[in-house]
């Protein structure tokens, strides 16, 4: 086949990219390059609208061992521990196949943190839907539910916390998300970088097939009306392969003949071995008759951009072949060199003893295009005037379960009971808390992590939102006793060629920067996916946050349950009654404008501090972040974990006691304390200037407001349960 | 006391269930599916996972894994073996139990703390336990315990059923059931009741900051009763 323009338009490139790749190698790419520049310079792989923003982010720490740019980032936990971790999405193929979309999304994951020799401990996910009343969204949730089950369970991995929410925004497009965590002796992490020359580069794992052949491009553009022929683009996961691979490999590493590493994920073996090779400044020669195909007349083309799953890439040390394939023979697994590494700085891809491809690596890699696109700066929205006259008729127990039974606040448990979040027997906080604990295996340390997004605040004003993001991650890590340490985001948004959209990009990254550099919380690791929208529909901006943070002695973590009767309630932080876009405003009051509630990044920072110290001292017997819903929501949340009440009092200030209990102000927690801790507790905070409001005191099964009005803790639960399990069930 | 943890490819709780025998105070061993012969052992215990991705029938190719005839040699010599989850469907692949474990009654994976009612006291794993009802850990897609009439009748008679789904009080009734397994059952023992199958995990419950306690219980009287 002759290369042309229209050839290269069908494979996702424009124009001008092609003329430059023409001029780049002074000639016309064959097929098989083209191919191989098209995967190589499409959005998911090449980041050309997102890399020159994704520079301003605070990547650096005190226990940053390995920021963004492998396979996932690095912190360094104390004791030669390590953890790997980082988020990625898988969009696209969920939407057109939900439960190899969603299964495949965290197979790539694990394997992106154990190609660094660290073995999974936790998985956790971020998944959005569209209207519960859009006819797919039932199947779609169900499917997904079943693939990061299916994939995580048999893995044996605990899925520890995840985060999922309905927004009509994503009737065209779903979001899967998917986090790994592992676990590695600081002294053993493995890179992608290759190094030296004539040095055996290794196949691993499973045969390659035709299967995901152009997953990545894409994932790099659009739906429109014949997304069902996509299907051929989803990958097919095999949990079972990748467990064994998961062994090999850790298997291998134990010893020192890996030189380099790198998983084939998106774009398969292209960007396996151009990655390996440019990091490396060196070349690579593969001969494709020695890859293990699934199927038969395999062209060197579909070889190349095939995505078929458990598959890794490995550079050995000479003479180390023998003792490798020993590993993976007994682990069942194929084993094949496939080539050497060169000194020509080229990619050279030899099949049927011809060469098919030559492409010197730079032109892949430092010369893929890069774009600073147009975007719009968007404004801060006017305040809404709430009258009073709205809030009269409403009672409060009644918007209370209202709220408690919405679907992005009711319990999950539906879904986290379909995953084994047990298994490694280390998880000593399960999902429906603030963030999900492991212990690190025999020791006594323990790590936590949460996901989160608030895709309202950032649709309603992208900094503001960017800054929540980070702030209410580092609340939820803090809410279990944790020291927050870094994070990693997967960035969901619309089309970068549409000023809007990349206007929230922009501004939502400069939020988290922001705030992700004054919280001291770096990134370390992420994805961009672009392009989720259907013809012009975009999504709400949705960046989503994965943090993980550190407890040093795992007994003295947080729950979020009341713990005992005439214990103290109070919450820290102000409550100003911030309720533009609130679940009370959007929902209760329908009004759906005004600005998200302000950020104050001195407060954030403040007010989890001393909570640690409150932690620290033993002084806290339950704690929760104060989020949607406000204040009144978190406490009723606390009421139904303890099963037990509260006679909460609105202390007298001069807001409304409505927007006083549902107000979505930032910076506040909910914590219990002893009666007898009252004092103590009031001075530390007094002391380092932290605001608090006094409760009320823990009660038998009831809860009650201002003496008065009043609810069974059965009935709340009833509230915050029953929605989802209806849903699914009908 | 020394024990045997069988590694099939795809077993995930081999770990586990290794770090629960030897905190009991068991010399644990890890053997490897496709040695030929079980080490010396006290017990055997077939681990939880999904041996060979459970692809074809979950535990199916595992049952003829080579070192599995060991296995079988040693319990029909009497020796003492457990199937978990996973290990229970290998047994009964290999018709060291009696029936089969089919999908869950909703076809959804099931992950959370249950109440077990001991049904019999007369074998040596449940012997010598005060409580009637254990709170046990359960994670799996394929717990639903079915066998023909005939069947059923011979395991009663011969009270093989070891442990039933109940509530925290031990009422077992179809609500208390997880998974929709006949007579709400979790695990049974063979007929001459050295070998139990059984779908919860203790191995998950052997720590306060975990699912609970009750699994210590389960190890520390097993190993008293082997003493």
């Amino acid at each position: 086949m002759i290369v042309n323009e229209q050839i290269a338009i069908e494979h996702g490139l424009k124009n001008d990219e092609y003329k430059k790749i023409c001029e780049l190698l002074n000639r016309t790419p064959n097929i098989t390059e083209l191919g191989i520049f098209s995967a190589m310079w499409n959005e998911h792989c090449s980041y050309k609208s997102s890399k020159l923003h994704l520079k301003k982010l605070p990547t650096k720490g005190k226990q940053v061992i390995q920021g963004p740019g492998e396979n996932a980032g690095v912190i360094d936990i104390g004791d030669n521990d390590a953890i790997v971790f980082k988020i990625e999405s898988h969009n696209h193929p969920s939407f057109i196949e939900p439960y190899q979309g969603a299964a495949t999304g965290v197979g790539g994951i694990m394997r992106d943190v154990f190609t660094m020799g660290a073995r999974p401990i936790a998985n956790l996910n971020s998944i959005h839907f569209g209207s519960p009343q859009n006819k797919r969204t039932k199947n779609l949730l169900r499917g997904v539910v079943n693939g990061i089950g299916g994939y995580g369970n048999c893995m044996g991995v605990p899925t520890i916390a995840g985060q999922t929410s309905f927004d009509s925004s994503y009737n065209g497009n779903i979001l899967v998300n998917a986090m790994t965590l592992g676990l590695v002796k600081k002294n053993k992490i493995f890179y992608s970088k290759a190094a030296g020359l004539n040095k055996p580069v290794i196949y691993v794992g499973s045969k390659t097939g035709r299967d995901g052949i152009h997953g990545a491009s894409m994932a790099s553009a659009s739906f429109d009306d014949k997304i069902e022929e996509k299907k051929p683009t989803v990958q097919v996961g095999d949990p079972f392969t990748e467990k064994l691979l998961l062994e090999a490999c850790l298997e291998l590493m134990a010893g020192d003949s890996i030189i380099a590493i790198q998983d084939m994920g998106a774009a398969g073996l292209t960007s396996s071995s151009i990655e390996m090779a440019s990091k490396g400044n060196l070349g690579i020669e593969i001969n494709l008759n020695k890859v293990p195909c699934r199927e038969t007349k395999m062209t060197p083309y579909e070889i190349m951009l095939s995505e078929s799953q458990e598959r890794m890439l490995i550079i050995l040390e000479n003479g180390k072949e023998d003792q490798a394939k020993k590993i993976f023979d007994k682990w069942n697994l194929d084993f094949a060199v496939i080539g050497k590494t060169t000194k020509s700085k080229k990619i050279e891809l030899y099949f049927n003893e011809e060469q098919v491809a030559n492409i010197p690596v730079n032109t892949l890699v430092e010369n893929s295009p890069m774009y600073d696109r147009k975007w719009k700066k968007i404004k801060l929205p006017k305040k809404n005037k709430i009258k009073k006259e709205d809030l009269k008729n409403l009672k409060i127990i009644s918007v209370l379960k209202k709220i408690l039974s919405n679907p992005n606040i009711c319990s999950k448990e539906w879904i986290w009971q379909q995953y084994d979040h047990t298994v490694m027997g280390d998880t000593i906080q399960k999902p429906g808390g603030d963030s999900g604990v492991v212990r690190v295996h025999g020791t006594n340390k323990a790590v936590a992590a949460s996901v989160d997004s608030s895709a309202v605040y950032c649709w309603a004003h992208p900094l503001t939102g960017g800054k929540q993001i980070v702030c209410e991650s580092f609340r939820n890590l803090i809410s279990v006793g944790a020291k927050p340490i870094a994070i990693t985001n997967c960035l969901n948004f619309g089309s970068p060629e549409n000023e809007e959209n990349m206007g929230e990009f922009v501004e939502c990254i400069q939020g988290i920067g922001e705030a992700a550099e004054y919280l001291k919380y770096p990134v370390v690791s992420g994805n961009v996916s672009f392009y989720n929208q259907t013809k012009n529909e975009g999504i709400k901006p949705t960046p989503s946050i994965g943090g993980v943070g550190l407890i040093k002695d795992y007994k003295k973590m947080i729950t979020m349950d009341f713990k005992e009767i005439d214990n103290i309630v109070l919450v820290i932080g102000k409550t100003e009654g911030h309720i533009d876009q609130s679940v009370f405003a959007r929902n209760i009051l329908d009004e759906k404008n005004g600005p998200p509630p302000e950020i104050n990044l001195f407060n954030e920072k403040n007010n989890g501090e001393t909570l640690l110290k409150l932690i620290d001292n033993n002084l806290i017997k339950s704690a929760h972040d104060v989020s949607l819903g406000g204040i009144i929501t978190a406490i009723a949340k606390m009421c139904i974990k303890g099963n037990k009440g509260i006679n909460v009092k609105k202390p007298k200030y001069l807001i409304n006691e409505m927007e006083y209990l549902f107000a979505e102000d930032q910076g506040r927690y909910i914590i219990e304390i002893n009666k007898k801790d009252f004092k103590k507790v009031t001075d530390i905070l007094n002391k380092n200037a932290v605001h608090f409001d006094d409760l009320g005191s823990i009660k038998e099964k009831e809860l009650y407001i201002n003496d008065k009005t009043k609810v069974t803790i059965d009935e709340l639960r009833s509230s915050n349960k029953k929605w989802l399990e209806e849903y699914m069930s009908k | 006391m020394k024990s045997s943890v069988i590694t099939f490819p795809g077993s995930n709780c081999d770990r586990d269930i290794d770090v629960a025998l030897k905190k009991f105070g068991f010399k644990n061993k890890m053997v490897w599916h496709a040695d030929a012969e079980i080490p010396k052992s006290d017990l055997v215990v077939l681990p939880g996972g999904f041996s060979y991705g459970d692809y074809l029938r979950c535990g199916s190719m595992a049952s003829k894994s080579k070192i599995m005839q060991s296995v079988i040699n040693f319990a029909n010599s009497g020796g003492m073996v457990i199937g978990i989850c996973n290990g229970f469907q290998i047994l009964v692949e290999t018709g060291l139990v009696p029936g089969v474990l089919l999908r869950n009654k909703y076809l959804e994976f099931i992950c959370k703390n249950v109440f077990i009612k001991i049904n019999n006291k007369n074998n040596i794993y449940f012997k010598n336990i005060d409580n009637d009802v254990l709170e046990f850990h359960i994670a799996h897609n394929e717990g639903n315990y079915f066998c023909t009439n005939d069947q059923l009748k011979e395991i009663e008679d011969n009270e093989q059923v070891a442990i039933n789904y109940c509530d925290k009080n031990g009422n077992i009734g179809e609500q208390f059931n997880p998974n929709g397994s006949i007579k709400n059952i979790a695990g049974i023992l063979n007929k001459e009741k050295n070998v139990l199958g059984m779908m919860p995990h203790p191995e998950r419950m052997i720590d306060p900051s975990l699912s609970g306690e009750d699994g210590s219980l389960f190890f520390s009287n097993l190993i008293n009763n082997l003493k």
